[in-house]
């Protein structure tokens, strides 16, 4: 029993000491599931020899990465919304980064003005409604969401997800407060039931009967086509792209930013530049069906066949200075209740 | 001979309450003491303070001449070479009747320990029970496995708390005889502590008589029956009842019963009121005698009865009586009186 | 417990430092907590008054009731079955009943939704029944909603009360039963006013456990999107950045904590009743007949199939079908992970319970008492506050070290402690160290004072006394509290996520990931090592139980 415990003491403390040690890598915080980048850091990690540590730290990065302060291991961070992406940065905890190729690779309404953050993809919130029980064009915005000729119809998953919270901010930055509220209210009293699961899920709902109308990142709809087990559940959906005749779909970013104490500052700007380069936006684009921020990617056929779409032009930065007044709307109305 | 345990005016504290106050006494080597009280009298606090488990206040505990225990210093219990017996026998459930013995065994020497725990386990009747365990023993083979444990160390000093009390009746009184009669043996020094005075009789050459954290009499179990210093110690040790009387001068009481004769202390007054100590034992049966008193009650009792008579002026006193008299509740009973003792107390 | 006043040895002041330190640690991130409660960066607390505090507040009284009163149910009419009556399976429901506490929450939270959702097999088959083809043709209870997260954190969490209850109506003195038969009560009236007041410390404490797991539960509440304190605390600090937000709300949540643990303070005072070590013979159990035997069957069988061969079937047979996907050397590392941290966490915790236990029995100082009750706070804070009230102490003092070494020395020392698997089992001791004090502080008060006394009076100091005549007494007290602690830790989720370092997953959050994404299937094995870890422990368990009766209680 004693040796066993001195054993695994043992390797314990020099787990925790090898891995500062080790110099040829670099170290991601992420908001973004694994999954989802992980083939893109092998990719990297392949060209490079750059070991890639991703923590995946879906609640409570931002904390994380405040109490460790300078001695903080973190190189990156990756979100998968503007939110996080700007609390980061407004939380002092990032720093501006100068880089050639990323300017030229990344649209400048893609990046932070300070050059703190760097969008990677971007995803449009789309309205999907039932193909058998809603008639085409009976749906076009999101304000016709309010409408109460769709009461019992709708569902989402919760108003105090990042998504959502980036809607509701977008309608504040469009509408003002007191208009947004009253839509966001509007479309509490139009739920099916209340907010649960993912935003697969609501797809999933459309399928069942359980309702008629959903608001999802587009990108699902192309994973689900892909799933031989969720593909039934897109099949019944009819993919809206909103406001087309307005001020356009509303968009978000996956992004990054580099942390302000950073200790592998060069591998962490080669992989910066790497996912913005050709080869890594195309990994994106084929593998997540995501838009590249990159111009000139070639989006993968299921997500073209929709189109090409107006795109709200507004200014993320501005929507996520409405993140929290977002938030706290949602608990106002109530949303998840 | 010096004391080998000197309790001198301790004082302690227990659950925030004072349960020992300006208590003394002392012990000579191979006096089986015994203190006897009525629960919540702080008996077992001494006890405990003897053997290291309670603070003192104030005061000092002595034990060969070393100060044990005192309000600056303690030393603890284990330091202390004294052994304690439990009324639960507190023993090792785990370990067998050997391994209890030999638990307070500390030398390195196996065989030497094998010898004392035989010898042990001789003293106390229980050769060949080595390798049991306590569950498999009666509660009587328990206690004695405790004593043999507690023994063996050969301790300065043994502690006893309420040892017999969970035994029965019999039991009791054989063990209680028998441990006195090992303990002598064996020269040992002994502290009882108890409610029973029967314990204390059959086993202990000083007692004392505890009341509400003080010591109210240290003596002779003889002397605590027959000389009770306090009216309390005169209740609580054995039956008597206290009858009105009034002294006449230096050496003669007036009672009801008889006018006795006997010396006095200093300090009796003539004319003085008090209340005389009268004990069953001290009222003969006698069919010859012409003063009667009637039967109330009887207690069969087996060699003898005990009857609750009513005197003529209705107070009540308690006869012993060989049971062969066997007289019917509300007959009249020739008695005769015969004290000793005088043992009076003022009216308070 | 109060018998033993104190003792008089030059160690007294060690036993008191060692606690007083245990109970500081442990309190740290709670006090990390309450200060940033009190100082936040913004106040976020008016907003929560007025708007999500109400609903946080009541779902979660209703959900603690709700599951209070589920592993009441469960747990004390189950113990009270295997301990009196003899009826079908009856001894290997002795065991078996505890195996649901090998499954986390999560875990059965995700499997029932896939069971009984309206893709699921059981709703497909009403359907096919009866020719309906969209959810609003029909009404069937959903799983993810308060009634479900009540019964399914019942079906998980009833096992704590079944063993407390067990053991304790196993301890009672047939006597009293005896007495109180002859007194005219039936077999019922006596469990009801003998056997359960008797019992009810034990019950406190297990329900006190099970709704403290409630209050921290949140992968459950997170899936079923029932808005707790839990999930309130989830949301304001991660959502809204808001930690100080998050910080109140957990201060609201230890009110609740402390409440329980003042309840079950005062059941146990005033019981306060003293077993000793004693000489009692074995509960004879009553042969149950007919209609009777077969009810006491179903009640004793439906917990063990729906809390545990229902989820665990189907995790096996995901597990097997994925098996290709999921049984990998990534798999593998995770597993050896979540195995070291729990094993040293777990024993981490028996040390230190044992210390503090034996120094309040030795001791017994009121300060002593509070020291132990404080240690045992961390229990109350759910896994990802304390996980950030562990991280920030860790990260100052990390910070301080570092900034004097660049000072001095010019060398970064970087993070000793918190970028370690030390934070994670820092954080895992803390939380699950009410366990063992619980757990082993029973035990000890079941030793009888005078058998340290005479130990002490044969010449042990206390530390040979624990070692060799408590130790070996509360074994499997030990045993019991090393095994739940491995399990809890095996089990945790929120803190783990928060704190491992980099390139560490353990299980439960390989489990998590998966789940989170509607892809239990991929991580079924996973969750069945889990399960399985679990397993043996509770193998092991019904074996001490067993066998320490026969040693403290044999019949004469």
């Amino acid at each position: 029993m004693k040796i066993l415990l001195f054993a695994t003491l043992g390797t314990i403390v020099l787990m925790g000491f090898s891995q500062s040690d080790a110099a040829n890598q670099v170290n991601v915080y992420s908001t973004r599931k694994p999954q989802l980048i992980q083939p893109m850091f092998d990719e990297f990690t392949a060209t490079t020899g750059i070991d890639v540590n991703v923590v995946f730290a879906e609640k409570g990065m931002l904390e994380k990465l405040r109490s460790e302060g300078v001695n903080s291991s973190a190189d990156l961070v990756f979100t998968a919304d503007i939110g996080r992406l700007s609390d980061v940065k407004n939380a002092g905890l990032t720093q501006a980064v100068q880089s050639i190729a990323l300017d030229s690779n990344i649209p400048a309404s893609m990046r932070d003005n300070e050059n703190h953050w760097f969008g990677l993809t971007s995803r449009a919130r789309i309205i999907v409604v039932s193909r058998e029980r809603i008639n085409d064009g009976d749906v076009t915005t999101y304000e016709d969401l309010a409408d109460p000729k769709f009461k019992g119809l709708i569902c989402t998953r919760s108003g105090k997800h990042a998504y959502m919270v980036a809607l509701t901010a977008a309608m504040i930055t469009h509408h003002g407060i007191e208009r947004a509220e009253q839509w966001l209210a509007g479309v509490k009293s139009n739920l099916a039931r209340r907010p649960e699961g993912n935003d697969r899920a609501q797809v999933k709902a459309i399928k069942e009967g359980a309702c008629d109308i959903a608001v999802i990142n587009h990108y699902y709809i192309y994973k689900m086509l892909a799933d031989p087990k969720q593909k039934p559940w897109a099949d019944a959906v009819r993919v809206i792209f909103p406001n087309q005749n307005g001020r356009g779909t509303h968009m978000n970013i996956s992004g990054m930013a580099m942390t302000k104490h950073a200790p592998n500052r060069d591998n962490a700007l080669k992989l910066m530049e790497f996912l913005a380069s050709e080869k890594a936006q195309q990994m994106y684009t084929q593998l997540n069906g995501e838009y590249a921020v990159k111009q000139g990617i070639p989006l993968t056929d299921s997500v073209k066949a929709w189109g090409d779409f107006k795109r709200d032009p507004v200014n993320l930065a501005e929507v996520a200075s409405y993140r929290r007044a977002a938030s706290k709307m949602a608990d106002r109305v109530g949303y998840d209740d | 001979m010096p004391p080998i345990l000197k309790v001198e005016n301790i004082r302690c504290r227990y659950e925030n309450q004072s349960a020992v106050d300006s208590t003394s006494f002392e012990l000579e080597q191979g006096t089986l003491a015994c203190l006897l009280g009525p629960s919540g009298c702080g008996k077992t606090t001494v006890l405990r303070a003897i053997a290291g488990f309670q603070k003192l206040i104030r005061g000092s505990i002595t034990l060969n001449n070393t100060c044990i225990s005192s309000p600056e210093g303690n030393i603890p219990p284990e330091q202390r070479n004294l052994s304690m017996v439990f009324q639960d026998g507190a023993l090792f459930p785990h370990l067998t009747v050997e391994k209890n013995i030999a638990a307070g065994l500390h030398g390195n020497d196996k065989k030497k320990n094998q010898t004392i725990v035989g010898e042990m386990l001789s003293h106390v009747r229980l050769s060949g029970f080595n390798k049991r365990y306590p569950h498999e023993l009666s509660g009587g083979q328990q206690q004695r496995v405790a004593l043999a444990r507690a023994l063996a160390p050969k301790p300065r000093l043994l502690l006893m708390d309420e040892p017999f009390s969970s035994l029965d009746l019999a039991l009791r009184e054989s063990l209680g005889q028998e441990v006195r009669d090992l303990l002598k043996n064996i020269g040992a020094t002994c502290i009882l502590v108890t409610h029973d005075q029967q314990d204390a009789f059959t086993f202990s050459d000083q007692a004392g008589v505890m009341r509400d954290g003080k010591i109210e009499q240290w003596d002779t179990p003889y002397n605590l029956y027959h000389k009770p210093a306090t009216r309390f110690v005169a209740d609580f040790v054995g039956d008597g009842v206290f009858l009105d009387a009034a002294i006449l001068d230096q050496n003669k009481i007036w009672s009801e019963l008889a006018v006795l004769t006997g010396d006095l202390p200093d300090d009796a007054r003539r004319g003085q009121r008090v209340q005389l100590l009268v004990r069953p034992d001290d009222i003969i049966h006698d069919d010859e005698s012409k003063m009667t008193a009637r039967i109330k009650k009887k207690t069969f009792r087996g060699e003898s009865y005990l009857y609750t008579l009513v005197l003529p002026s209705g107070s009540e006193i308690l006869s012993l009586v060989p049971s062969h008299h066997n007289h019917a509740i509300g007959e009249d009973l020739g008695i005769k009186l015969e004290i000793d003792h005088l043992v009076y107390f003022h009216d308070d | 417990m109060t018998d033993t006043n104190s003792s008089l040895g030059s160690s007294a002041a060690a036993w008191r430092i060692g606690t007083t330190g245990i109970a500081l640690i442990a309190m740290l991130p709670v006090l990390a907590i309450v200060w940033l409660a009190l100082f936040p960066s913004e106040n976020i607390w008016p907003h929560l008054v007025s708007t999500v505090l109400p609903r946080y507040l009541s779902n979660t009284v209703i959900l603690m009731v709700g599951v209070g009163i589920s592993v009441f149910l469960i747990g004390v009419s189950t113990a009270y079955l295997v301990s009196t009556y003899v009826f079908p399976g009856q001894q290997y429901f002795a065991w078996l009943l505890i195996l649901p506490l090998a499954v986390p929450a999560y875990v059965i939270a995700y499997l029932y939704t896939d069971l009984l959702e309206f893709a699921g097999p059981v709703q497909t088959m009403i359907r096919g029944l009866f020719g309906w083809e969209l959810a609003r043709d029909y009404w069937f209870p959903n799983v993810r909603s308060m009634g479900g997260a009540i019964i399914l954190m019942g079906l998980v969490l009833y096992p704590y009360v079944y063993l407390m209850a067990r053991a304790s109506f196993l301890e009672q003195s047939p006597h009293l039963l005896d007495v109180s038969r002859l007194m005219g009560r039936s077999q019922f009236n006596t469990f009801l006013f003998v056997s359960l007041p008797i019992a009810r410390p034990g019950i406190a404490i297990g329900i006190a456990l099970a709704l403290m797991e409630t209050l921290n539960d949140f992968g459950t509440v997170d899936y079923f999107a029932i808005h707790t304190l839990t999930a309130g605390i989830f949301d304001v600090w991660l959502n809204m950045n808001n930690l100080g937000g998050a910080a109140q709300i957990a201060i609201v949540m230890l009110t609740f904590v402390l409440l329980l643990i003042g309840l079950e303070y005062i059941g146990r005072k005033r019981i306060g009743f003293y077993q000793s070590v004693g000489r009692f013979t074995r509960i004879e159990k009553i042969q149950l007949t007919g209609l009777a035997k077969w009810a006491a069957f179903m009640v004793c069988f439906v917990p063990v199939l729906a809390g545990f061969f229902i989820p665990v079937g189907m995790l096996i047979n995901y597990g097997i079908t994925y098996f290709e996907q999921s049984w990998t050397e990534q798999f593998r590392e995770y597993a050896l992970n979540s195995l070291s941290v729990s094993i040293i966490a777990a024993i981490c915790c028996i040390v230190i319970a044992v210390f503090v236990s034996y120094a309040k029995r030795i001791e017994g100082n009121a300060w002593l008492g509070s020291a132990s009750k404080l240690a045992s706070m961390g229990y109350a804070v759910p896994g990802a506050v304390l996980a950030v009230g562990v991280i920030i102490p860790l990260a100052v003092f990390d910070n301080a070290v570092d900034g004097f070494f660049r000072a001095q020395f010019g060398v970064s020392t970087g993070l000793i402690l918190s970028g370690t698997t030390f934070a994670l089992i820092l954080t895992y001791v803390i939380r699950f160290l009410a366990i063992s004090i619980g757990s082993i502080e029973s035990s000890f008060s079941k030793i009888s004072t005078s058998i340290d006394m005479a130990a002490r009076t044969l010449g042990h100091p206390p530390f040979r006394t624990l070692r060799r005549y408590h130790l070996p007494l509360i074994k499997s007290g030990i045993f019991t509290a090393a095994l739940i602690v491995f399990v809890d830790c095996m089990k945790e989720l929120p803190a783990t996520l928060l704190l491992r370092p980099f390139n560490f997953e353990t299980l439960a959050t390989h489990v998590y990931l998966f789940a989170a994404d509607e892809m239990i299937e991929q991580s079924a094995l996973g969750a069945l090592f889990i399960v399985l870890c679990g397993l043996i422990p509770v193998i092991v368990l019904s074996k001490t139980i067993s066998s320490s009766q026969v040693l403290v209680r044999q019949p004469n």
